[in-house]
């Protein structure tokens, strides 16, 4: 098939498909039940002032604890695929073009990287564990915390990354951040009440430790999700920065 | 301008297929493919919107303030998230397939064997 009648016969296919979509969108009848419903009782029944943790993790827990599956899979087939293969070899890198001089990071970057790293792990946790306060959470703080690691290795400083992030300890705190989530839906079924549900005091509106299991369900899943992220920066650095295939 | 959402979310989903229908590049194609996830996100936030409504969040206004929608907003937190790390996946799949066949335009790759 050439390109210009793979062209043609998509162009022929998107068009019909753009107008049923179109004709579908315009269908749409948004209702409000459901979510005025949800905006009344997150306050008064939960104490969680951000209705949209109150969703993600308490009126629809068993939901996001599949999508962090998903995450947790994805980091895993990642880290399965990049694994060392038979015919690779550990080593220094090895610079295919001789006599070329790479330029350090410069200073600017050194330090503007080395300032940054400390508010932002600070601004991390502070995001992870206020998400049913105000608007974040665990997967916006876990991001966040992530960021750190990435900036260590813009300002030069693999091997330090190395060090203060090693790979069996990423891979720890992930586990512990997926399995933490379950382990807590089940904590409910050993009171015998369902998984999931919410059995903790719930606390006062606007506070750290207000909305019960949400809180203890943010922090896993901001491990889960910093270790996650982590974990891919350094299973793609090493692809790109130690493993060479032999010359 | 209700429908200016749905609108943008059609343009996004095909002119994302348009790049993969045309892609010669693995991680031009796997880019094309967010941006046709990210159609999702245009259209349910389109649907969950209400003009005039605050954000869900009730810690600065009493409880009960009319607000938008908060299920479409915690489906798209969770998948941006999500969909970073598949992506990550996809990428994986792509270094593999460049150190397996030292190709990476989808046009070239042929017949695939196991």
């Amino acid at each position: 098939m050439t390109p210009k009648v793979r062209l043609a016969i998509f162009a022929t296919a998107a068009l019909a498909f753009a107008a049923i979509l179109w004709n579908a969108e315009a269908r749409i009848q948004p209702s409000d039940v459901y979510a005025d419903f949800v905006n009344r009782v997150t306050v008064p029944e939960r104490q969680i002032t951000d209705a949209v943790t109150a969703v993600n993790f308490d009126i629809r827990g068993f939901d996001t604890l599949g999508e962090e599956f998903i995450m947790f899979a994805s980091v895993l087939g990642v880290a399965l695929l990049l694994r060392r293969q038979r015919d690779e070899w550990d080593g220094p890198p090895v610079d295919r073009a001789r006599g070329r001089q790479v330029p350090p990071p410069s200073d600017a970057i050194r330090i503007l990287t080395v300032a940054l790293i400390g508010p932002l792990v600070l601004f991390g946790i502070y995001v992870v564990v206020h998400g049913q306060a105000t608007p974040g959470g665990g997967f916006q703080g876990g991001v966040i915390l992530a960021t750190a690691p990435l900036l260590m290795y813009l300002a030069g400083e693999y091997e330090s990354l190395c060090r203060v992030a090693p790979r069996w300890l990423v891979e720890t705190g992930e586990s512990i951040g997926a399995g933490g989530y379950a382990i807590i839906g089940a904590a409910a079924m050993l009171r015998h009440e369902h998984f999931l549900q919410n059995f903790l005091p719930l606390g006062k509106a606007g506070d750290v430790f207000s909305g019960g299991t949400v809180a203890f369900i943010d922090l896993t899943v901001g491990l889960e999700v910093a270790g996650g992220f982590i974990l891919l920066l350094l299973i793609f650095l090493e692809e790109t920065l130690v493993r060479r295939d032999p010359a | 301008m209700t429908w200016l959402p749905y609108a943008v979310a059609i343009w996004l989903f095909v002119i994302g297929l348009y790049g993969i229908v045309t892609s010669r590049h693995f991680v031009h194609l796997i880019i094309c493919l967010s941006v046709v996830q990210s159609s999702t996100y245009v259209l349910l936030l389109g649907i969950g919107y209400r003009a005039g409504r605050a954000a869900p969040v009730f810690a600065d206004i009493p409880p009960g303030t009319p607000a938008v929608d908060p299920i479409v907003q915690a489906l798209m937190l969770t998948d941006v998230v999500v969909e970073v790390t598949v992506t990550a996946l996809l990428l994986a799949l792509a270094v593999q397939a460049h150190e397996r066949t030292g190709k990476l335009d989808p046009n070239e790759l042929g017949i695939i064997r196991g």
